[in-house]
C-alpha cells in the first residue's frame, strides 16, 4: 500500500529513535561482555592459570625396585623377579572378546582373572591397559610375542615381583609381601603416596614387615601431560625414585636351611646364634609354608589347609612361642644360689623324690630319689629337689634377677614379628596381673622352670650364650643395610663370678658328656667340638595327685597335644664357645629324646659349617646318622645358587 | 509497497551493483570466519581436518549465496517473505514428525548433501516475515492490540515448535529477535513492560513447577540453570562446562598462551570446543586482546548494519537489517556470556565461528538480506 510521505517520514523517524536506543542497549551489552573478559582475563588471571596447570599436569609415581635380601655370605633370601603378565587395551583392540578368545589359544587364562579384568575394562576408560593374565611364563610371553600382529591391543609387560628362592626355609624370618589393603593403609599414619598404587606390594610379616621403611625405597616421579579423560599425552618430567636398601642377615642360609629339614614335620623350634656375638645364625620354626603362595595371593584352600593344621605352620614358634623352660631355667636358679653366697657347688642336698613345703608335695622327676646331690650332679641329672632347696634358701627375687641378667623376660629388638617378651615372674607381676601375693610353692615351681615362668627359644639361645660367655650379649639379625655395618658393639661382661660361671658350664658339660648326664646318649665325641647342654621337658598338663598314685601316663601314650614340650640348649665347642643353640619341640616328649639329638646335629652342622665327619658322633649312631645326611643333603639348596649380584 | 515504488532509476543495476556493496560488512565478516577457521585449525591440534576444510567450503558456498541474495532485488525478497515463513514452519512440523534423532533433540533434515536445520531458517523468515508484516501495517495500528496480537503469534508459533525439539538457545533467539523486531516497529511500551512482566511470572512458575507432574522443563535444563547460579557446586558434573571455560578463559591472561599452546582446549577439557565453546580457545590462545578483538569486530558488524538500516527510507529493508543486526547480536551476546558464565548454557554458536553448516549458511543468506537492502535502497 502506499504511504504518504508524512507517514514514510514518521516511520522513519520512529524506527531511528527505536533502533538508536536498541543499538546502544547492544554496545552496553557488549560493553559488559567486555569487562566481564578483562575480570575474568585480566584480573583473575593468576588464579585460572594456576587451576589450567592443575588440570593439566598429572604426577604419576614410578615405584622404586623393593631392597633385596641376603645372607651373611652374599646368598639371596629375598630378591625381585622379572615377572610377566599380558594387559590389554580396549580401545586398541577392537573386538575384545575375539582378540581375548584368540590370546586363550595360546595361553592358559584364568577365569577368575579374566573375570576381574572384564569388569575393570567395562568400568576404566578404554584407553587404559587392563591386566588379564598375570605371571605368564617366559615361554607364553614369547608365544604371544610372535602372535602380537593377530592381537591388536595386548602388550606383555615386566614388572619386577617378589621371590623367595628357598620357599619355607625362611618363611618365618624374612616374611612376605603382598598388596596394601585397606587394613595397612587404615594402619599407617600418614601413609606414603606409594602405598595407593593398585596392587603395590608391602611387607606384611617378618623383616619385609618390619624393615619395611628401608626395603620400600623412595618414589620416583614423572610429571605427565594428560588430558580431561586421564590420557597420557607427553612426559614433562621424570625423576628417578631410590631403591630400597640391600640389606643382609647375620643368618648362613645353609645352616638355616639345614635345620629348616632337620625339624622336617615337627611342631618345632630352633635358634643358633654366635655365642659371642648374638648374631643368629639360623632362626627356624617348622612345620613352614611357602611364602610365595603369598605374594600371589593365596588360595582359599591352600590358607584353609595352613590355619587349620594343628603344627600351626603360620605362627613363627622361635620368637613368638614361648614355653615353659622347665629344667633348662635351672642353670638360673643354680647361678643365682652362687652368686648369693648361700650355696657352694660341692654342698650336697639329699633328694628322696620329693619335697614337702608348706604342706605341699613337690615331687622329683625320679620318684625313687637322686640321694646326695651336689651341683654338678643335681644338674647332670636334672634332680628337682636340689633346685627346690636351693629356691627355698634364694627366694624368688634373686631367681628372677638372675633370670633377668641373663636375657629371659626381655623382648629383643630384632626385626622379625611377633617377638614375645616371655615372662620372668616376680612378687610385683603376680600381685598387679593376677591380683594374688606370692607363695612360696610358685618360687618351687619356678625353680625347675615351671609355674608362670615362660620363655621363648629365643631367650632360651641368648640365655645359654651368656653363660656360655658370661657377656651380656644381644641377639642380632640385620648385618648390613646397603653395605654399611649393623653389628651391635661387642658385648659388655654380665658381671657374674667366673668361677661361679664356670661350675654351671661344667655341670652342662656333664649333661652332655657324662655316662649319667641326661643328653649322653646326643653326645659329641670329637674333642675339639664337645658341647655343653641342659635338657627341659616342660609339663602343659597338671599331674593330678590321683594321676601320680595311678602311676604317671608314659608321654607316648598321651594324645599329642598333651604330650610334654622337650627343650634343649647347648653350647660348643666347650673350651671356647663358638655358637649357642637352643631348640624346642613342642610336645615332643622328653629334652633327651627328642630335642637333645636335633640339638647335637645342628651344633655339629654349625661348627663344620656343613655336614660334619661321621667321627663326630658316638660310634652306634654312625649308620643312622649317614642315612640322615643322605636324606637331607637332597633337601638343601645349591650351595652355589641365588649368590649375590650386586653389593 | 510494489517495486514500482522503488526509485528504479537510482538503484544501480547488473554488474553494477557489486561495486554498491556494503563492502566494509563483507570485510567484517570475512574477518570473523578467518579468526574461525584459525581456532578450529587449533582446536583439531593443527590440522585442516575434520573441521576447516568442510567449514572453508561452507564460507565459499555461503558467499556466493550472500551475493546471489544481495543481487536478487529487495522487493523480491519482501514479496516472498509469507511463502518463506509458510514454508519454514512447514519443514519446522516435518522434523517435529520425521526427522532424524540425534543428541536427544529432533533438529534437522537430512537433504543428502547437507543437514537442514529448520529452526535456523526461521530465524531469518521470521524476521523477514514481521518486517513484511509491519511495512504493510498502516502505522496508526501499530500499537492496536488486535494487530499486535497477529505479529506475537507468528513469533509464538515456530518458537513452540523449536521449544518441542528441545532447543532453549534457538527458541530464545526467535522470541528476542521477534520482540526486537516488533519494538523497532514501534509497538507501544506498554506491551513490552508487560511482556517483561509476565516473563518474571513465568520463570517463577518454572521454579515453582519444578518437580511436580506439570514440570515446565526438562530436568537437564533445570540442572544447566543450577549450574549456572552456582556451578562451583559441581566442578566436575554440572558445573565441568562453565568451570572448565572460566578456567581457560581466565588462563590466557592479556596476550595469551599463544596460537596451538592453550592447554585447556588442546587436551580435551573443553566440552564442544569446536561447537559453542569455541570462543573459550580463542581466549585461552590469544588472551584478552584477542578475545576483545572479537567482540569489537561483532559490535563492528552490528554498528553497521545498523548504520546501514538508518540509511534506508524503505521500511521493509530498515526493519529486515535491523531484525537480522539485532538477531546476529543475540547470537553472539547468549554464546559469549554462556562461556564466561553469565548465562546458562543453553547451546547457542558463535555466530560465522563455530563449526556448523546450517548457522553459517542462514548467516550467510542474512547478510545477503542485508547487502540487497543495502544495494537496492533508495537514493
Amino acid at each position: 500500500m502506499r504511504r504518504s510521505p508524512a507517514e514514510g517520514t514518521e516511520s522513519h523517524a520512529r524506527i531511528t529513535r527505536r533502533s538508536l536506543l536498541l543499538g546502544g542497549g547492544m554496545l552496553g551489552f557488549a560493553g559488559m561482555l567486555g569487562l566481564r573478559m578483562r575480570y575474568l582475563q585480566l584480573e583473575q588471571a593468576d588464579q585460572f592459570r594456576l587451576l589450567a596447570e592443575e588440570n593439566r599436569v598429572n604426577i604419576r609415581l614410578i615405584p622404586p625396585a623393593r631392597g633385596e635380601i641376603f645372607d651373611r655370605n652374599g646368598f639371596a633370601i629375598a630378591l625381585n623377579q622379572p615377572s610377566y603378565r599380558v594387559t590389554i587395551v580396549r580401545e586398541d583392540a577392537g573386538d575384545v572378546d575375539e582378540v581375548i578368545a584368540r590370546l586363550a589359544a595360546l595361553i592358559e587364562l584364568d577365569d577368575v582373572t579374566l573375570e576381574r579384568a572384564m569388569t575393570e575394562m567395562r568400568r576404566s576408560p578404554p584407553f587404559l591397559p587392563i591386566t588379564i593374565a598375570d605371571r605368564i611364563t617366559w615361554e607364553e610371553m614369547s608365544r604371544i610375542a610372535v602372535n602380537a600382529p593377530a592381537l591388536p591391543g595386548v602388550t606383555p609387560e615386566v614388572g619386577l615381583s617378589r621371590h623367595y628362592p628357598l620357599g619355607g626355609v625362611f618363611a618365618h624370618v624374612v616374611g612376605y609381601v603382598g598388596p596394601v589393603s585397606d587394613y595397612d593403609l587404615s594402619r599407617i599414619e600418614n601413609p606414603d603416596q606409594l602405598l595407593r598404587i593398585p596392587r603395590f606390594q608391602i611387607g606384611k610379616v617378618g623383616v619385609e614387615a618390619r624393615e619395611e621403611e628401608l626395603l620400600r625405597g623412595k618414589a620416583g616421579t614423572r610429571q605427565v601431560e594428560v588430558n580431561a579423560v586421564g590420557r597420557v599425552m607427553r612426559e614433562l618430567d621424570r625423576r628417578e625414585g631410590q631403591p630400597g636398601a640391600t640389606m643382609q642377615l647375620t643368618i648362613d642360609r645353609q645352616l638355616q636351611a639345614y635345620v629348616q629339614a632337620r625339624l622336617g614335620d615337627e611342631s618345632a623350634a630352633a635358634v643358633v646364634l654366635n655365642a659371642r656375638t648374638g648374631e643368629i645364625l639360623s632362626i627356624n620354626s617348622s612345620p613352614t609354608f611357602d611364602p610365595n603362595l603369598f605374594v600371589t595371593g593365596i588360595s582359599v584352600a591352600d590358607y584353609r589347609d595352613l590355619t587349620e593344621n594343628d603344627h600351626r605352620p603360620l605362627a613363627n614358634k622361635s620368637v613368638q612361642g614361648t614355653y615353659p623352660p622347665g629344667s633348662t631355667f635351672k642353670m638360673v636358679t643354680a647361678l643365682a644360689a652362687l652368686e648369693e653366697g648361700l650355696f657352694d657347688e660341692r654342698d650336697t642336698v639329699w633328694c628322696p623324690g620329693h619335697l614337702e613345703v608348706s604342706n605341699r608335695r613337690f615331687h622329683c622327676w625320679k620318684r625313687a630319689g637322686h640321694g646326695h646331690m651336689n651341683l654338678n650332679t643335681a644338674l647332670r641329672e636334672s634332680c628337682d629337689v636340689y633346685f627346690y632347696e636351693l629356691a627355698l634358701k634364694v627366694g624368688i627375687d634373686k631367681i628372677s634377677a638372675m633370670a633377668e641378667r641373663l636375657g629371659l623376660g626381655t623382648r629383643f629388638e630384632i626385626p622379625m614379628s611377633g617377638v614375645a617378651q616371655g615372662l620372668n615372674p616376680t612378687r610385683d607381676w603376680k600381685q598387679s596381673v593376677r591380683g594374688a601375693p606370692w607363695v612360696v610353692g610358685d618360687t618351687v615351681n619356678v625353680s625347675i622352670g615351671q609355674g608362670f615362668v615362660l620363655a621363648s627359644p629365643l631367650q632360651l639361645a641368648v640365655m645359654t650364650a651368656r653363660l656360655a660367655t658370661g657377656l651380656a650379649v644381644e641377639p642380632s639379625l640385620v648385618k648390613s643395610v646397603e653395605g654399611e655395618d649393623r653389628t651391635l658393639p661387642e658385648p659388655v661382661p654380665l658381671a657374674i663370678n667366673p668361677q661361679h660361671l664356670q661350675a654351671v658350664r661344667g655341670a652342662m658339660f656333664a649333661v652332655s658328656n657324662h655316662r649319667r648326664g641326661t643328653a649322653y646318649g646326643s653326645r659329641i665325641i670329637e674333642d675339639a667340638y664337645r658341647m655343653a647342654g641342659k635338657t627341659g621337658t616342660s609339663q602343659v598338663r597338671n599331674i593330678t595327685a590321683a594321676e601320680r598314685a595311678a602311676g604317671v601316663t608314659r608321654n607316648e601314650d598321651l594324645p599329642w597335644e598333651r604330650r610334654d614340650h622337650a627343650l634343649f640348649v647347648d653350647f660348643a665347642p666347650f673350651d671356647n664357645p663358638e655358637i649357642a643353640v637352643a631348640v624346642v619341640v613342642e610336645h615332643g616328649g622328653g629334652g633327651s629324646t627328642a630335642a637333645a639329638p636335633i640339638a647335637r646335629d645342628i651344633t655339629l652342622q654349625a661348627l663344620f659349617k656343613g655336614d660334619p665327619p661321621l667321627d663326630a658322633y658316638p660310634v652306634k649312631d654312625r649308620d643312622r646318622i649317614a642315612t640322615q645326611q643322605e636324606r637331607i643333603r637332597k633337601l638343601m639348596p645349591d650351595p652355589d645358587g641365588h649368590k649375590r649380584t650386586r653389593a | 509497497m510494489s517495486y514500482l515504488e522503488y526509485a528504479v532509476k537510482t538503484v544501480p543495476t547488473g554488474w553494477r551493483k557489486i561495486l554498491y556493496l556494503n563492502w566494509p560488512l563483507i570485510l567484517l565478516i570475512m574477518a570473523v570466519a578467518s579468526t574461525g577457521f584459525l581456532m578450529l585449525y587449533s582446536v583439531a591440534g593443527g590440522s585442516f581436518s575434520p573441521w576447516v576444510e568442510p567449514q572453508l567450503k561452507r564460507f565459499v558456498m555461503g558467499l556466493v549465496l550472500m551475493l546471489f541474495v544481495a543481487m536478487v532485488p529487495i522487493w523480491f525478497w519482501r514479496n516472498i517473505s509469507v511463502v518463506a515463513y509458510l514454508g519454514t514452519l512447514v519443514l519446522l512440523i516435518l522434523v517435529e514428525i520425521m526427522g532424524s534423532v540425534g543428541m536427544g533433540a529432533q533438529r534437522w533434515i537430512d537433504l543428502g548433501f547437507m543437514r537442514l536445520q529448520p529452526s535456523e531458517l526461521m530465524k531469518i523468515t521470521l524476521v523477514m516475515l514481521l518486517a513484511a508484516y509491519y511495512d504493510w501495517l498502516p502505522l496508526p495500528r501499530t500499537s492496536r492490540p488486535i494487530w499486535v496480537a497477529i505479529p506475537v503469534l507468528i513469533i509464538l508459533i515456530p518458537t513452540a515448535l523449536v521449544l518441542r525439539q528441545p532447543d532453549l538457545g534457538t527458541s530464545i533467539l526467535l522470541l528476542a529477535g521477534g520482540g526486537m523486531v516488533m519494538f523497532m516497529a514501534g509497538v507501544h511500551w506498554a506491551y513490552f513492560a508487560a511482556v517483561i512482566g509476565m516473563g518474571v511470572g513465568l520463570v517463577t512458575a518454572v521454579f515453582q513447577s519444578r518437580g511436580t507432574e506439570w514440570q515446565l522443563l526438562k530436568d537437564y535444563q533445570y540442572r544447566r540453570i543450577d549450574t549456572f547460579l552456582d556451578p562451583a557446586s559441581d566442578p566436575l558434573g554440572a558445573g565441568y562446562h562453565i568451570t572448565q571455560s572460566k578456567i581457560a578463559l581466565g588462563s590466557g591472561g592479556w596476550t595469551g598462551r599463544g596460537f596451538m599452546q592453550g592447554t585447556q582446549s588442546r587436551l580435551n577439557f573443553l566440552p564442544e570446543k569446536h561447537t559453542d565453546f569455541i570462543f573459550t580457545t580463542l581466549a585461552e590462545e590469544f588472551g584478552f586482546v584477542g578475545a576483545f578483538s572479537l567482540l569489537s569486530l561483532y559490535a563492528l558488524i552490528v554498528v553497521f548494519c545498523i548504520a546501514s538500516a538508518l540509511m534506508n527510507r524503505d521500511r521493509f529493508s530498515s526493519l529486515l537489517t535491523l531484525g537480522i543486526a539485532a538477531t546476529f547480536f543475540l547470537f553472539f551476546a547468549v554464546n559469549m556470556s554462556m562461556v564466561m558464565g553469565l548465562a546458562p548454557v543453553v547451546g547457542v554458536p558463535l555466530p560465522l565461528v563455530s563449526y556448523g553448516g546450517s548457522a553459517m549458511l542462514v548467516l550467510m543468506v542474512a547478510f545477503g538480506l542485508v547487502q540487497s537492502a543495502h544495494v537496492h535502497r533508495a537514493r
